[in-house]
């Protein structure tokens, strides 16, 4: 939590860029302790592994980390900022403090049986390929949309 | 059960992620909080599949695709802007094409 505060404070975008990688690192240890293993390790592979380098990446090709103008905005976009994420928080807040509506709930400890009998990784695989499998067709669609979408802007000509 | 705290950072780094959003005006730093807002919802789906099945944990799952192909397209967009106008800062993008 304070790391991600540092994260949207920092003068500089690497510091601010680094700061988010310990907010996703503390993010992945917080997946484990939720019993989602799994997840953690996609988290630290993909978000602070790939993303986080794409974007550091940019930030040094661009020539953003030397000492300039802050891009924060004055004491009036300070202000506003600070008083619409409060009331947004003041929405938000109710929300995770409301209990579940018990008829949606599986019974306590099917989850962690479903991991112990399918194991970390399948508990996860099986539904993707089983349940989700047009969802992942058009993930896979999309990343190489992606793919071509990002070629053709970043390059000069064509 | 660790659902409510879960979700009450869950709640609170989403409003980071906005506040970040509203408080700078360089094109990547804004990227970098809308990534802080899509963890946060992450982390809603992971604590909520706890109780409510591994639904969520797929799910989370695609959100990152939709994520990295995200942030690939961003950059690149933001690449484009930087070699037109020398700048990243918002101020200066406020025309679809050039007068």
């Amino acid at each position: 939590m304070g790391s991600g505060l540092l994260c949207i404070t920092r003068k500089n975008p690497i510091a601010s860029a680094l700061w988010l990688v310990v907010t996703l690192f503390a993010l992945a240890a917080l997946f484990v302790l939720l019993d989602a293993q799994f997840i953690a390790v996609l988290q630290v592979l993909v978000y602070a592994g790939a993303i986080m380098v794409l974007f550091l990446f940019v930030i040094m090709l661009l020539n953003l980390g030397r000492p300039g103008p802050t891009d924060i905005k004055g004491p009036l976009g300070l202000l506003g900022a600070t008083v619409l994420a409060g009331a947004l928080l003041l929405l938000l807040r109710p929300l995770g403090q409301a209990p579940l509506p018990a008829e949606i709930q599986l019974p306590p400890g099917t989850v962690a049986a479903l991991q112990q009998q399918r194991g970390m990784v399948g508990a996860v695989a099986t539904p993707l390929f089983d349940t989700y499998l047009v969802p992942f067709e058009i993930a896979s669609v999309l990343l190489l949309t992606a793919i071509v979408g990002a070629v053709v802007l970043a390059k000069r000509k064509l | 059960m660790l659902l409510s705290p879960a979700l009450a950072i869950s709640a609170v780094l989403f409003t980071l992620g906005v506040a970040g959003v509203l408080l700078r005006r360089n094109a990547i730093v804004i990227f970098m909080c809308v990534e802080l807002m899509l963890n946060a919802v992450n982390l809603t789906f992971v604590a909520l599949a706890q109780s409510l099945g591994l639904g969520g944990q797929v799910f989370v799952f695609f959100v990152m695709a939709v994520a990295a192909a995200e942030a690939a397209v961003g950059l690149a967009i933001i690449l484009a802007v930087y070699r037109h106008k020398q700048s990243v800062s918002l101020q200066n993008m406020n025309l679809l094409k050039d007068g």
